[in-house]
């Protein structure tokens, strides 16, 4: 053990709790406050005395948007962390305030797609009720941090990086500085080697570190993002020891509420200031506002450190000698079951443990959709195999974090009674969309159809296989929800006079190797998306090499042959 | 308007006065473009004297005029425009000033709290307020997570105990 594991030793090193934060009384007290406060707003607005252009910033800050058929909440899930418990309370709320089912995001939040106004605060009262909230999940200030899914579990993790996005949870509530900037700002933290949380595609990333004796630091990322300009991030630091860790977020934070701008909304974020007075210009700037700020004051003490890793102890895992041994045998038994932990498991830190993803793409389904009755049997499942733990993935899937290897097979039984064991994790049929012109009043196109016809085009796994790992991002405007430009291939919905167009474009990736798709051409009607899907798909066949992955080949070729192929029959 | 200080109405001892009026023999505000371009004139003065400033303000701007002004009054041209925030708490934690601080614009009642936690001493609301509601949401919150310019003591972990309203 190390000097900065010893100086923070835990008086207990294994829980049986699940692995999220728990509140207290004082994070109870502060919930309802924030609820009463709410109910308080639409009393408000409902007796006029709050303008729909005031009430709007205050119900968005709750996580309420108006979309085309009925309102939206979307609900925190802080770093895609969930115990059973509150997944049940997910699963109640869809029962009674929504129609029965819940669409799972891409920041790792859960949205209900038809709430009543007049009852929005009941709903987020039920939320407290499961310490759960939709802070901050919209409007123009710090949203849900989001994290890598398998944080606390990955066999490649360094640091744990939810202690730390707990820690920009607390810090971002209710910032009395920074809860009216220029326009939306999301940060992610990884600390893991392979960067499952898109650092470098978010107005601030983070990858936690340990330093040459040990202690935990970070690299710093700025000034990333997608939407209508498409930004890889630029590194501010390359090393932030951890103390200094919300000075600095202070100082990035008041560098952008000062000098965004506020005058266009499509230039209003950090990624626009960054570019505008260039990398070393915004550097020194934040450099200069964090030498001079009260760091005293926000010099994040060890003890508080340590009592919210507290809070995410491991488990209490036991030895299992034989776990690996029972599982090869299941794998080698069931060529179904052996698809399945090829595709939707990942190596876990402890001996006889693996993380199982939950897929929420079945062929031909809508990509994060869960019905509450689906809710409660995953539950459930967490309950029995994964200690009441589970997560969301940004790529709209969910995760039961620490399955006994010689359970596996149950787990993978169980699922695929509920119909929650496509075996698609990675491939070209675990499309991520956003909901599109099905419910989004911003979107120009439809999302979700194009998914599913994707997913049905391709839905063969022994094809999808063939193809190898390739995401496929879809988004209905250029607000880039689905994530588009990061995708291998990428789909943007456009409008053209009317009709429904899209963009393609590929070589896009949010992992460590972060880049922003090539657009291969002029944009395909509706008709005629899944086609160009699949002819881009057999040109990488055709000239992929033993072993090479779509990105991989696509960046080894260029854009050429998949342009030639694509525009060529027209 | 009515002027607020911890929740409650309070007089307005200050005037403002326009730039090509002639100062009163009270306190008054004036506007930055006079406070810099009359410096010397000014702090001859025995009467204290406020100076109100945009959003788009830069501290650093304001930091050689604070040992003359007993006022900085703060505009809010729209409630979304939160520059406001960072003005203030700038002035009280890097440059430690101590005088008051008004807000005045286009601000909600939600607004208050943050405004006294970022150093605001006063908000002028509008004439027709319900300054029960102003109060209400001054006092709304007891529980804050993080440091600000209020020294709210530190309760557990990063959460602090308010006792603004």
């Amino acid at each position: 053990m190390d000097i900065a594991e010893s100086a923070i030793a835990l008086p207990v090193a294994a829980t049986t709790r699940a692995g999220i934060y728990h509140y207290d009384e004082y994070d109870r007290e502060f919930l309802r406050e924030r609820v009463a406060e709410f109910r308080d707003q639409v009393e408000r607005r409902l007796a006029g005395a709050l303008s729909e252009d005031e009430f709007k910033p205050l119900r968005l800050m709750n996580g309420l948007y108006l979309q085309l058929h009925a309102y939206m909440l979307r609900c925190a899930i802080p770093y895609g962390v969930l115990s059973s418990e509150q997944l049940r309370q997910l699963a109640h709320i869809a029962r009674t305030y929504d129609r029965g089912f819940g669409h799972f995001t891409t920041r790792q939040n859960l949205q209900f797609n038809w709430i009543k106004l007049e009852e929005a605060p009941d709903a987020l009262a039920a939320l407290a009720e499961a310490d759960l909230h939709a802070l901050q999940t919209s409007g123009n200030c710090i949203r849900n941090v989001t994290t890598d899914e398998f944080a606390g579990a990955a066999a490649d993790e360094v640091v744990d990086p939810r202690v730390y996005a707990e820690i920009l949870r607390q810090w971002s509530t209710l910032h009395p500085e920074f809860s009216y900037l220029p326009r939306k700002f999301k940060i992610a933290i990884t600390g893991a080697q392979n960067d499952r949380a898109a650092i470098q595609v978010h107005d601030i990333g983070l990858l936690a570190k340990r330093g040459p004796n040990g202690e935990a630091g970070f690299e710093v990322w700025a000034g990333g993002g997608l939407g209508r300009v498409p930004i890889i991030g630029t590194k501010l630091r390359a090393w932030l020891p951890e103390p200094e860790f919300l000075s600095y977020m202070e100082a990035v934070l008041r560098v952008y509420n000062a000098l965004g701008g506020r005058e266009n909304i499509h230039k209003a974020r950090i990624k626009i200031l960054l570019r505008d007075l260039g990398a070393a210009r915004f550097t020194e700037l934040v450099e200069r506002e964090f030498a001079t700020l009260p760091r005293e004051k926000f010099r994040l003490d060890p003890a508080v450190v340590a009592a919210i890793r507290a809070h995410f102890a491991p488990p209490a895992f036991l030895a299992l000698p034989e776990a690996a041994e029972v599982l090869a045998r299941q794998v080698a038994a069931d060529t179904a079951f052996a698809d399945w932990v090829a595709h939707n498991t990942h190596p876990h830190r402890q001996p006889g443990y693996i993380s199982a993803v939950i897929s929420l793409k079945p062929i031909g389904g809508i990509p994060g959709d869960a019905s509450a009755a689906q809710m409660d049997a995953v539950a459930e499942l967490a309950d029995r195999y994964s200690f009441d733990e589970i997560r969301v993935t940004h790529v709209q899937n969910l995760v039961l974090p620490h399955v006994r290897q010689d359970e596996l097979f149950a787990v993978w039984r169980a699922l695929d009674a509920l119909g929650l064991a496509t075996a698609n994790i990675g491939t070209v049929t675990d499309i991520i969309a956003c909901p599109g012109l099905d419910y989004c009043a911003l979107a120009n196109a439809r999302a979700i159809p194009v998914a599913q016809l994707l997913s049905e085009r391709f839905a063969d796994l022994r094809r999808q296989y063939d193809i190898g790992p390739l995401t496929l991002n879809i988004s209905g405007c250029i607000n880039a929800c689905g994530h588009h430009h990061v995708g291998a291939i990428g789909i943007l919905g456009v409008d053209k006079k009317g009709e429904e167009f899209y963009q393609i474009t590929l070589g896009g990736s949010a992992g460590n190797d972060a880049a922003i798709g090539e657009i291969v051409g002029p944009a395909v009607p509706y008709d005629a998306v899944v086609d160009a899907v699949e002819t881009i798909v057999h040109t990488y066949l055709a000239h992929r090499q033993a072993g090479e992955a779509f990105l991989a080949a696509y960046r080894r070729l260029g854009v050429a042959p998949f342009k030639e192929a694509l525009y060529a029959i027209a | 308007m009515p002027l607020l200080e911890q929740g409650f109405p309070v007089a307005d001892r200050f005037v403002p006065v326009a730039d090509d009026a002639p100062l009163p023999d009270a306190p008054a505000i004036v506007s930055l473009a006079r406070l810099q371009r009359e410096a010397e004139a000014l702090a001859g003065r025995n009467v204290a004297l406020g100076v109100q400033v945009a959003s788009t303000t830069k501290p650093e701007d304001l930091a050689p005029l604070l040992d003359r002004v007993a006022l900085l009054v703060v505009e809010f041209p729209k409630f979304r425009d939160g520059r406001g925030f960072t003005i203030a708490r700038t002035l009280r934690e890097r440059y430690g000033y101590t005088g008051e601080i008004r807000a005045v614009g286009h601000i909600l009642p939600d607004q208050y709290a943050f405004l006294v936690r970022c150093g605001f001493s006063s908000v002028a609301v509008p004439e027709a307020a319900d300054l029960s509601v102003w109060a209400a949401a001054l006092g709304r919150f007891h529980v804050a997570y993080q440091a600000a310019v209020d020294a709210a003591p530190v309760v557990s972990g990063l959460r602090r105990r308010l006792a603004l309203g």
